[in-house]
């Protein structure tokens, strides 16, 4: 077991398995089909996501560098929280940028749904987690890998 | 609402009390926990209209859309005349068969009462919709040192970048709050700390890079973080001509598509990197050498997501982001010379080149618009994106010059030289 220590954005407690990506997670290339066809659960779409690309993101404990790409993000998060199609938990090994923040405020604040973000929890994070293995996350940004 | 660190002003605290109604004190809320997030000391004072990113009505952005009613219904307004990105729909323009119409009418069901919505809290006017609001035309023009809030990547960066403007990557819905606020919390690219370069890029490519092709490589690469960028001067000079705005534009978009790169310096070139040189780049910054080799390498990285790839492409785009005036004329010149070299009259499948509404009026009225409809091209203002998001669309072979098209949709990249003798041949070979 190895732990780690980030901030915890939107604190919570959540165990469960883990899904990685090593490459930013682009939110807008990731949801398309949630955004434009409703699709329900969100399966990633992303095609220079090849960790993420067909996988299911709804429910899921996703453990990422950063978010990349378009400025939709944040409205896109709050849009697939109000659907009910929001991964469980957004773990980043960088600082959040600006737009991720952006969308779980959106979802915890006008959406009521809180989905617990975690970020600086540094490189070697990504490095020690793979795909499926139990995480768990504690409120004060703890996150404790292969438990 | 959590203790607040942040340094607010006896107004900000009584709105975030709720002294001005539940909506304002949520869209304070909003931005205050969003600095609070970045150890913001303050919120400050917007110089200039925000660009909101969003621009379509599409059934599941409803939540956004519910807050913006809520705004209507409370007779809130952007404290400045805004713009946002291009509509998604032009039928006058583009062809489409009736069962894409069907199609496009459910994707974006609520368009019509969304851009509704959208004059009700303060939308410059029914042209107001581009990518790129910092054109003359457009008229969403900041000077440098302006504080913004921004959304829509490709029009961040090049505020940042090329203008000096100071704006955060802001997204769609916090872009709006700032602009009902008239403020935004300060930090990031609002601070001079935030503006140093994180990383070193070296091109030492043997002629000008593709923009779309360097921007790529560059986002991929440094993600969310600033590059300064050496040895482009070489080929663009140490003046911010029209083309060499141009081309910072499509550089820039890439960057921001393919990373998150919100600001770049580029030496001897760029505001800042003009001003400050190498005292912007951060001490232990990383290096990225971009030659030939690099270049063909992230190409070649791109995949094919057409079902048949022997197959010719059935449509081209051009213009994401906009074109602006002068690429308008350009492109005109180069179909027309690429025709008449092939002793054809007409391009051999839709071409379509987008660009701002003020744009495209000013364009009709030139000798170019013309020359350009007798090609058979088409002229339009849509997003190119949002166009693709039709599974009927998406499920045509589509080729672009647009690196930020290419990773949005399922269209295949292709050079300008390459999109040009495609489109008069008729195939990539």
């Amino acid at each position: 077991m190895k732990e780690f220590h980030g901030r915890a954005v939107i604190p919570g407690e959540l165990k469960g398995s883990a899904l990685v990506s090593h490459t930013g997670f682009n939110v807008l290339a990731s949801f398309w089909k949630s955004l434009t066809e409703g699709q329900n659960p969100s399966i990633c779409v992303d095609q220079n996501n090849s960790e993420f690309f067909g996988k299911q993101l709804t429910g899921e404990i996703l453990c990422i560098p950063q978010v990349v790409g378009s400025t939709t993000a944040g409205m896109i998060i709050q849009s697939v929280a109000a659907l009910g199609t929001e991964p469980k938990a957004m773990l980043f090994s960088h600082t959040a940028e600006s737009l991720a923040i952006s969308g779980v405020l959106l979802a915890d604040i006008w959406e009521n749904k809180k989905i617990i973000t975690v970020d600086g929890l540094g490189d070697q994070f990504l490095e020690a987690v793979s795909n499926g293995d139990k995480v768990e996350i504690c409120l004060d940004g703890t996150v404790r890998v292969g438990i | 609402m959590v203790k607040v660190k942040m340094k607010l002003t006896p107004e900000e605290t009584d709105i975030l009390h709720g002294s001005q109604g539940e909506t304002l004190r949520k869209t304070m809320e909003t931005l205050v926990r969003y600095g609070e997030a970045y150890n913001a000391e303050c919120l400050i004072p917007l110089d200039g209209p925000i660009h909101m990113v969003c621009s379509f009505g599409m059934p599941t952005l409803r939540p956004l859309y519910k807050i913006m009613e809520q705004y209507v219904a409370e007779g809130i307004k952007t404290k400045l005349p805004f713009t946002a990105d291009p509509r998604p729909m032009d039928y006058e323009n583009v062809e489409v068969s009736e069962k894409e119409k069907q199609i496009f009418h459910q994707i974006y069901a609520d368009q019509d009462q969304y851009e509704d919505i959208l004059k009700k809290i303060g939308l410059k006017n029914n042209n107001a919709f581009s990518c790129a609001c910092y054109f003359d035309e457009v008229g969403n023009v900041p000077k440098r040192g302006d504080v913004l809030a921004w959304a829509e990547s490709s029009a961040v960066v090049y505020a940042n970048s090329v203008i000096g403007a100071r704006t955060n990557r802001t997204s769609g819905v916090m872009e709006l709050f700032s602009g009902i606020i008239g403020k935004t919390p300060k930090f990031g690219f609002l601070t001079d700390e935030g503006r140093k370069a994180d990383w070193i890029i070296e091109v030492r490519t043997a002629k000008i890079p593709r923009p779309q092709v360097l921007g790529s490589a560059i986002g991929m690469k440094v993600l969310e973080q600033v590059p300064y960028i050496k040895g482009l001067d070489k080929f663009l000079g140490t003046t911010l001509t029209s083309e060499a705005k141009d081309y910072l534009k499509d550089m820039g978009a890439a960057t921001a598509s393919n990373g998150a790169v919100g600001l770049y310096h580029v030496e001897n070139l760029t505001p800042e990197a003009k001003d400050y040189g190498e005292e912007l780049i951060r001490p232990g910054a990383k290096t990225y050498v971009i030659d030939d080799a690099e270049l063909e390498r992230v190409v070649n990285s791109y995949p094919i997501m057409w079902k048949k790839i022997d197959e010719p492409p059935q449509l081209a785009f051009i213009g994401c982001p906009h074109c602006s005036f002068v690429q308008l004329c350009e492109w005109t010149e180069t179909l027309v010379k690429a025709l008449r070299e092939e002793g054809k009259e007409k391009v051999a499948i839709p071409t379509l080149i987008s660009s701002a509404p003020d744009v495209c009026e000013k364009f009709e009225k030139t000798e170019y618009y013309p020359r350009l409809m007798a090609t058979g091209a088409h002229l339009t203002y849509i997003c190119p994106l949002m166009y693709m998001s039709n599974p009927l669309c998406s499920a045509k072979r589509v080729i672009t010059n647009s690196n930020k098209l290419r990773t949005y949709s399922v269209s295949r990249y292709v050079d300008d030289a390459d999109l040009v003798r495609a489109v008069v041949r008729g195939g990539l070979q």
